[in-house]
Parts: structure tokens; C-alpha cells; sequence
């Protein structure tokens, strides 16, 4: 408890010490604006300013998944234990709503907060309702439509940095296209996102029955 | 003392206190439960510091989809540790 505290107070300390940044990121991102093809500042840092950062981030949660796959041992679709019938009627009224939420998020991102992360995690969180539910059977094997849809995100990606690397550097959009591209991107990787998260539970619920 | 800056020092010492009983509370169950809430204020916090893109993600992320996996790797655990019927 006694070390707990003295840590506590050492970054404390440590924090108030801090120089002043030598650059101002934010002046640097308000600046850049205009060429970034969305409005919200966040947006564009993510998929334009810093487009690597969340191109490696896609990866490792697909690498992360292939591991949950990888560990899962059942070869057989596991049927949905069926759930009460009011729990029921509830998810099958509440996933077109989150569907729809994640849409509003993905198009939403690129004026105010919101985006393809925000839209996966709703888009998962409804996966994960209606298996609790009893409506989705758990992904034993997951088939070719499945795993395609999980690379979506990454492979549309990748492809968008290939073309920008044919014209000049990797992840530089051409200013007057980038705004498309931001929003192609996004919804492969809200899609892509929202089957990645909802699999790491539909795969790792499958041994229990 | 401006409500503002009372519900702040309320939520810090929530989610201090939220974090703590989830580290030392013996049972799984509870400590999960306890880090759904501790995940909740988390996004409320966010929400304060007008980051709501975090926030947002926070409470989709940190605390339904992490809270939902934990809450069935407590089960699985419980379904071993009894014995088969």
C-alpha cells in the first residue's frame, strides 16, 4: 500500500515535471485540415494524418483473432441454447437498431465524433446480443463469405496504400479523392471490426456445450 | 464549490474506488461485474474530458464487449471447477 502511494506520487511528480512539447500537434492537424477530405480532427489524424498507426492496429486485432480460432477445438456448428422468450423478441427488435446506429457512427465520423471503431464495437455488441439470445449459432468453422468478411476491412486497406504508394508515398491520399477513400476504408473496417470482435466471443463460447 | 467540479471529485473517487474493490474482491464474479462499472465511469470520465470519441469506444469496447468475455470466462471456469453430473 505503502510503495502503491509512493509510485502514485512519483508520476505524479514526474507528470508536473514535463517540458513543454516542442511541437504543437494540434495547431499542426487544424492546419492540415483542408487536405484531409473529413471535418472532425480525430477522423483524420486516424485515417489520414495517421493512417499507419491504425492500418498495424487492424492487423494485430485479426492476428489476435486467428490465435482465439487457432485455440478453439470444437469442428462441429454448436446450436444456440435457447433463451427466454421476452429475451428473445427484445434482441430481434434491438439488432436492426444497432445496425442502424453503427451506419449513423460510420457516416457520423467524418463531421463529428463517431467513426469505424465506434461502428464495429456497436455492430459486435449486437453480434454478441443475439448469440446471448439464442438466435446465432457459434462460428465453429467460419466459412468463405465469413472469412472474407473479416479481411474486408484490412485487404481494402492495404489496396488504397498500395495505389497511394504507386503515386508517390504510402497512406498519402490525393486531397481532392481522400474523403471517398476515408469513408470506403471505414466501412470495410467497421464491417471487419464488428465480425472480428463478435468472433472472439462466438469462437470462445462454442467449447461450453 | 461549482457542481461541475463536485461531480468530478464524485467520479474520481468512484472510479479510484470502483478499480480497488475490483482488485482485491475475491469472488470472479463480482471483480467482473466490478470492472464493467469501473469500465462505465471510465466513459463518463472521458465524456467530462470532451473526448467522446473515447468515450464511446470505452463503453462499447472496455466495458460491454471486454465485460461480456470476462463474464464467460468466469463461467467456463465455474462449469470446471464443479464436478460433472
Amino acid at each position: 500500500m505503502l510503495a502503491a502511494a509512493g509510485l502514485a506520487l512519483a508520476l505524479g511528480h514526474a507528470i508536473l515535471q514535463l517540458p513543454q512539447a516542442a511541437v504543437s500537434l494540434p495547431t499542426q492537424v487544424a492546419g492540415n485540415m483542408g487536405q484531409s477530405g473529413v471535418e472532425h480532427p480525430v477522423t483524420a489524424v486516424l485515417l489520414n494524418f495517421r493512417g499507419y498507426d491504425t492500418l498495424l492496429e487492424v492487423a494485430v486485432l485479426l492476428l489476435a483473432f486467428f490465435g482465439v480460432m487457432a485455440l478453439s477445438q470444437t469442428q462441429s456448428m454448436c446450436p444456440a441454447e435457447p433463451a427466454h422468450a421476452l429475451l428473445q423478441a427484445l434482441a430481434r427488435l434491438l439488432a436492426p437498431l444497432m445496425v442502424l446506429v453503427a451506419g449513423y457512427l460510420l457516416w457520423i465520423g467524418a463531421y463529428a465524433p463517431g467513426g469505424a471503431f465506434q461502428a464495429g464495437a456497436v455492430l459486435a455488441a449486437a453480434g454478441v446480443m443475439l448469440r446471448l439470445a439464442g438466435l446465432l449459432p457459434a462460428w465453429a468453422q467460419p466459412g468463405r463469405l465469413l472469412r472474407t468478411g473479416l479481411v474486408a476491412g484490412l485487404l481494402v486497406f492495404v489496396v488504397v496504400a498500395l495505389i497511394a504508394l504507386g503515386q508517390g508515398v504510402l497512406l498519402q491520399y490525393p486531397s481532392s479523392a481522400a474523403g471517398t477513400l476515408i469513408l470506403l476504408i471505414e466501412t470495410g473496417l467497421a464491417l471487419s471490426i464488428g465480425l472480428t470482435l463478435s468472433g472472439l466471443y462466438l469462437c470462445s463460447m462454442e467449447t461450453r456445450a | 464549490m461549482t457542481p461541475g467540479l463536485a461531480f468530478d471529485l464524485l467520479l474520481a473517487a468512484a472510479l479510484i474506488w470502483s478499480a480497488l474493490r475490483a482488485l482485491t474482491t475475491a469472488d470472479l464474479f463480482r471483480a467482473v461485474v466490478l470492472f464493467i462499472v469501473f469500465g462505465l465511469l471510465m466513459a463518463l470520465a472521458w465524456a467530462r474530458l470532451s473526448a467522446p470519441d473515447i468515450a464511446l469506444a470505452e463503453a462499447a469496447i472496455g466495458a460491454g464487449l471486454t465485460g461480456a468475455l470476462l463474464l464467460d470466462a468466469v463461467g467456463h471456469l465455474r462449469a470446471k471447477r464443479k464436478p460433472e453430473p
